[in-house]
């Protein structure tokens, strides 16, 4: 949007309230584009997990926002994100998922570079003279940080550093990398589909218990009694709490906060016939630690704006338009870890996310309809009060109930400030 | 070429199709091996289901839940059904020891839901177990022609 005027004769600051925000964040192709330059070129996103990029060589591609980026592990372990776009004439120089490389080589003129970016090759380079210096031509490199094995990109040189940005929501992503139990963490495949519907609603998703029960009858009724109460929590002790800088938690189950603890807790029902396979290669105590990774944490965290820590698999979101969403459930596997417990992931990934869970498509089917149902009415609001009346400050931030919107509040609080600076 | 185990397998898989374009499910359900795996894999050349990331691993338990869930009127992505119709074809016998049979077909599949018309390609490999005059399934895996891209939702069984 080149003014901060919209066609409601809103400002871009006045769409966002407390406790509300405007329906045009769902529907106006205007914003959308903005918000490409203003949140996603303008923050830290998440590109990969460090295990998708394990060896040297080792590449990722994807997006931040709508441009295509390669990430990529170098000789020397460094890992860069750059854009895949040749300095020549802007062919993308890396095809494909994930891989791996000894080089990039543009396919249409054969322009070489090396793994951390530097041109390298240029078939018959007489041609230019001495009007091509091979250094001022490297792929575009963006600054990256990681930290506990997430690797996060950003455009902006002069951010704060990726753990200021974090802050407090660095102790959950250290709890929730705990699912290892005991094994680093691999992320072993993903689903990936799309929803018709705007990425915010997604983003709102991850620290909504509210709709859990509802939208998630079908999956509810396909578990075992004791899974069934224990994911009934949305008028239990849990809570969500706003971490700073569009960050939340919602912690559904607060027994599985720490999977470390409580290690000598009965094994529930639907993991016994797992314990008994492991007893035969691991000690009890180990087993136990397994088995009790394996069911995954009991808390979501949302990291603005495309990643979530969310029970057993990271949530990545990628906008594609206005209202077009395309998201990755990426399930996470102990990396050395017994096959058995891995097998026991997969299954449970499986059995709830992607295209053919039990879960996932009714969440898209409901966003499909918060999206369509968007378009009714001129000037109408979207309501994020819930929770309002018992938040409470806290050390971190802000909490209040787990059915509370005050991780949505806190994810349009940064939008806000990101997109009227 | 054994035409007339291409047609008896080929009339089977046939019967599944009808099946499962019509909802009838329990009579699907009773098409299976106790111990059989019905597989949507991500990747089409994967081999090793087991110890990989699929859309659908089913062994009979899930099976009944799925069916159970298609059903249940619980589920907002599956009330209205999407209707589907497909057709299968290009059949060929992969092996035969006598005892299992391999086919493999083409599956051409239209699905309808809410104003969305969409189609869905796939490879099928059936392993079959000689029953009597009929077969069994031992494992059906459905190779979707665009399971590695980013795919819609699949309010049925395909
Ligand atoms: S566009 Fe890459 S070499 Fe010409
Ligand atoms: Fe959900």
């Amino acid at each position: 949007m080149t003014s901060q005027t919209t066609s409601k004769g809103h400002t871009l600051a006045d769409l966002v309230q407390h406790d509300r925000v405007h329906t045009s964040l769902y529907t106006d192709p205007a914003i959308f584009e903005d918000e490409m330059d203003k949140v996603f070129a303008n923050t830290w996103v998440w590109v990969a997990h460090t295990s998708e990029i394990p060896e040297a060589g080792s590449y990722k591609t994807g997006y931040i926002g709508r441009q295509p980026v390669v990430t990529v592990r170098d000789r020397k372990q460094q890992v860069h994100v750059l854009l895949n776009r040749c300095r020549h004439r802007a062919a993308t120089v890396c095809e494909g998922h994930k891989g791996k490389t000894n080089s990039f080589v543009c396919p249409y003129h054969g322009w070489s570079y090396s793994l951390d970016g530097a041109l390298r090759g240029v078939p018959s380079p007489e041609s230019y003279g001495d009007l091509l210096d091979k250094a001022d031509y490297p792929l575009v490199k963006l600054r990256v940080e990681e930290y506990a094995g997430m690797i996060f990109a950003t455009f902006k040189d002069d951010i704060e550093p990726l753990v200021d940005f974090l802050g407090p929501a660095r102790k959950w992503m250290d709890l929730f990398m705990k699912q290892g139990g005991g094994f680093p963490i691999k992320v072993g495949g993903e689903h990936r589909f799309r929803f018709p519907g705007n990425w915010k609603i997604q983003l709102e998703n991850t620290t909504d218990a509210y709709h859990f029960p509802l939208v998630h009858k079908s999956f509810l009724s396909s578990v075992d009694k004791q899974t069934e109460e224990m994911l009934d929590f949305v008028e239990g002790p849990g809570f969500v709490e706003d971490l700073g800088n569009g960050h939340s938690v919602m912690v559904m189950i607060p027994d599985l906060v720490d999977l470390e603890a409580n290690l000598e807790a009965p094994i529930p029902e639907r993991f016994a016939a797992l314990a008994e396979e492991l007893r035969a290669d691991y000690p009890e105590d180990q087993v136990r630690r397994i088995v009790r990774a394996v069911g995954g944490s009991g808390f979501n965290l949302n990291i603005f704006p495309n990643i979530a820590c969310s029970m057993a698999f990271f949530r990545v979101l990628r906008p594609v338009s206005v209202t077009e969403t395309e998201i990755h459930h990426a399930v996470i596997t102990m990396d050395g870890g017994p096959e058995a417990g891995n097998r026991a992931r997969l299954r449970m990934h499986e059995h709830f996310q992607g295209p053919m869970g039990f879960g996932t498509p009714d969440d898209s089917e409901a966003w499909e309809r918060v999206q369509k149902g968007s378009n009714a009415g001129t000037d109408q609001w979207i309501l994020l009060n819930r929770g309002l009346a018992k938040e409470q400050e806290t050390a971190d931030g802000r909490r209040s109930d787990v059915s509370a919107e005050t991780g949505m509040r806190a994810a349009y609080r940064q939008w806000k400030k990101l997109m009227t600076a | 070429m054994n035409i007339e185990l291409l047609n008896h397998a080929s009339a089977f898989i046939c019967q599944e199709a009808d099946m499962l374009d019509h909802g009838e499910y329990p009579e699907w359900l009773a098409l299976w091996e106790e111990k059989g795996l019905y597989i949507v894999p991500i990747n089409p050349d994967e081999t090793d289901f087991a110890n990989t990331l699929n859309y659908a691993c089913d062994d009979a338990k899930m099976r009944s839940l799925r069916v159970a869930r298609l059903g249940s009127g619980e589920s907002i992505s599956t009330s209205p059904a999407p209707r589907t119709i497909r057709s299968v074809s290009r059949f060929r016998i992969l092996a035969d020891d006598g005892k299992t049979v391999t086919v493999r077909c083409a599956q051409n599949l239209r699905e309808f839901r809410k104003e969305i018309q969409k189609h869905y390609t796939a490879n099928l490999t059936y392993t079959l177990v000689r029953d009597g005059d009929s077969f069994r399934i031992q494992q059906k895996v459905v190779r979707l022609l665009n399971a590695s891209d980013a795919l819609q939702c699949i309010g049925y069984i395909p």
